[in-house]
């Protein structure tokens, strides 16, 4: 379980989010959701320990942390795989950074490459295999980080229909058969209503939970479901809200 | 052989015929300007003499190249690790490249004396620079989505460096490396002719005084020989060690 309390981060006394509270239970799919620039990035930041938080607390499985770095696992929309390393080293570098038996390492990504059908193309270059390969050894690699908790930076927002698709069934197993508990920012109202259990509505500055919506509908969701359309509706809305509520 | 090639080639041949013809023509005396069948003769059947000399400078330009990277790869990673040496010291890198390399050349004989020492210092001053600012590009180039990534992983700044920023900045590396090699040449050549008793430099001034013009081009043949030598075997070098694709989604 990860639990945020009392966050307050400042820049030049202008807050960006001040006594920010968040809990994600465990093996739940949590997104924030909010307008670009709203302070989630920041709030990112603060998380993975890239920038100290001014005041509040983080805890992990109940014990306060000073910051995610060495807990969490990272996805972004971009694969990151490194052009020099072949998909097999790729998959290694947790564990090569991470100092652990190699030989062990190598045995278990080999396992991870099988289940999701990579067998075979553990020594080919980034380039020379698909989009969806590729994001599959990303994932691969984020297994091999063997971090409960995951956090995703609009890890659909900026792809194709047939890229977005296959990434947002990859990241539900992640979810389903290998029980992580998932962290999301985007601004993508689709991408959130797709993978969320807990989507949490952001305010602007200072950022804010404006509204806690539990989604239940059975995943991977499609966009044939009026029920799911109507939500996305209520939260465009609510999220523009300003703009379109002022009356003619 | 490409069609560029070809053309290249072709224009190389042109030029050569027209300064053989005017050679020719207008009968210039070999001492003022040889043509350039008489220049490659010489090349060639001089070869036993130009060669030891040659040898004199390729070493110094090595050397200087081998020194230039063993001052410019710490230095680069340095100000890359740590911002405030950056600042302290890119100002004085920038003042340093606003001297003229060639007035040292004559204060680093009198410090270094005749021998190679002075001509390897020479050709690494000169080069250095380009190495250390392209590799220090390069190093700072990197996508900030792999920092965090590498930061997630617990990687430490120089498992960072070995699996992250050294491949990511190669491209820029060599591309330094590359400008750095041609001009070597001349640091080396500028100190021979100061004050040298060995080395390509050393001839040319040498055949110059004795008005053995064809000599002195026939060394600029090689000296250009050698440059070109240098060009080709970093791009082989380059091509060696990146041997991945830079595709659309990593591209610099």
């Amino acid at each position: 379980m990860l639990s945020v309390s009392s966050l307050t981060k400042a820049f030049d006394q202008q807050p960006v989010f001040s006594g920010f509270d968040l809990t994600v239970n465990r093996n739940r799919f949590a997104v924030l959701i909010g307008p670009s620039g709203c302070g989630k990035s920041t709030f990112f930041d603060v998380l993975t320990g890239v920038i100290p938080a001014d005041e509040g607390h983080i805890r992990w499985q109940g014990d306060e942390v000073a910051h995610l770095g060495d807990l969490a696992a990272y996805m972004h929309q971009k694969d990151l795989l490194l052009p020099w390393f072949s998909l097999l080293e790729n998959s290694l570098l947790p564990a090569k950074t991470g100092g652990e038996d190699l030989g062990k390492a190598r045995t278990r990504a080999t396992q991870l490459f099988a289940r999701l059908g990579l067998a075979g193309y553990e020594a080919h270059l980034p380039h020379e295999v698909s989009g969806g390969m590729r994001q599959r050894c990303a994932l691969v690699r984020t297994l091999m980080f063997k971090r409960d908790l995951i956090l995703l930076d609009e890890p659909l927002s900026a792809l194709d229909a047939i890229t977005r698709k296959s990434l947002q069934s990859l990241l539900l197993l992640l979810q389903s058969e290998f029980d992580r508990t998932m962290l999301m920012i985007t601004h993508d109202v689709d991408e959130a209503l797709l993978l969320a259990d807990d989507l949490y509505l952001l305010s602007t500055k200072p950022m804010g939970i404006v509204e806690k919506i539990v989604l239940t509908g059975d995943k991977p969701r499609r966009f044939d479901n009026p029920e799911l359309l109507a939500m996305k509706d209520r939260i465009m809305r609510k999220l523009t809200g300003d703009i379109e509520h002022v009356p003619c | 052989m490409s069609r560029a090639n070809l053309l290249a080639l072709a224009f190389l041949l042109l030029l050569f015929g027209l300064w053989e013809a005017a050679c020719q023509i207008f009968t210039i005396p070999i001492f003022i300007l040889p043509p350039p069948s008489i220049i490659v003769m010489t090349a060639v059947f001089q070869a036993p003499l130009i060669l030891p000399h040659a040898f004199i400078t390729g070493m110094e330009i090595i050397c200087g190249i081998g020194l230039a990277l063993a001052v410019a790869l710490p230095l680069a990673m340095g100000m890359f690790a740590w911002p405030w040496l950056e600042k302290a010291l890119s100002p004085f890198l920038v003042a340093s490249q606003a001297i003229p390399v060639f007035a040292l050349a004559p204060l680093l004989v009198v410090w270094l004396g005749y021998g190679m020492a002075g001509k390897i210092l020479m050709a690494a001053i000169i080069i250095f620079f380009p190495i250390t600012v392209s590799l220090l590009e390069g190093f700072k180039g990197c996508d900030r989505e792999y920092r965090v990534l590498f930061r997630l992983m617990g990687a430490g700044f120089w498992q960072t460096m070995r699996y992250l920023y050294w491949p990511w900045a190669l491209p820029h590396f060599f591309a330094g490396l590359r400008v750095g090699v041609t001009v070597a040449t001349i640091g080396a050549v500028i100190g021979e002719w100061v004050g040298a008793q060995k080395g390509l430099g050393y001839l040319m001034i040498q055949a110059n005084a004795r008005l053995k013009v064809d000599l002195v081009f026939a060394v600029i043949l090689w000296l250009s020989l050698m440059g070109l030598l240098l060009w080709f075997g970093v791009g082989w070098l380059e091509k060696k060690s990146i041997h991945w694709k830079n595709d659309q989604q990593f591209s610099q």
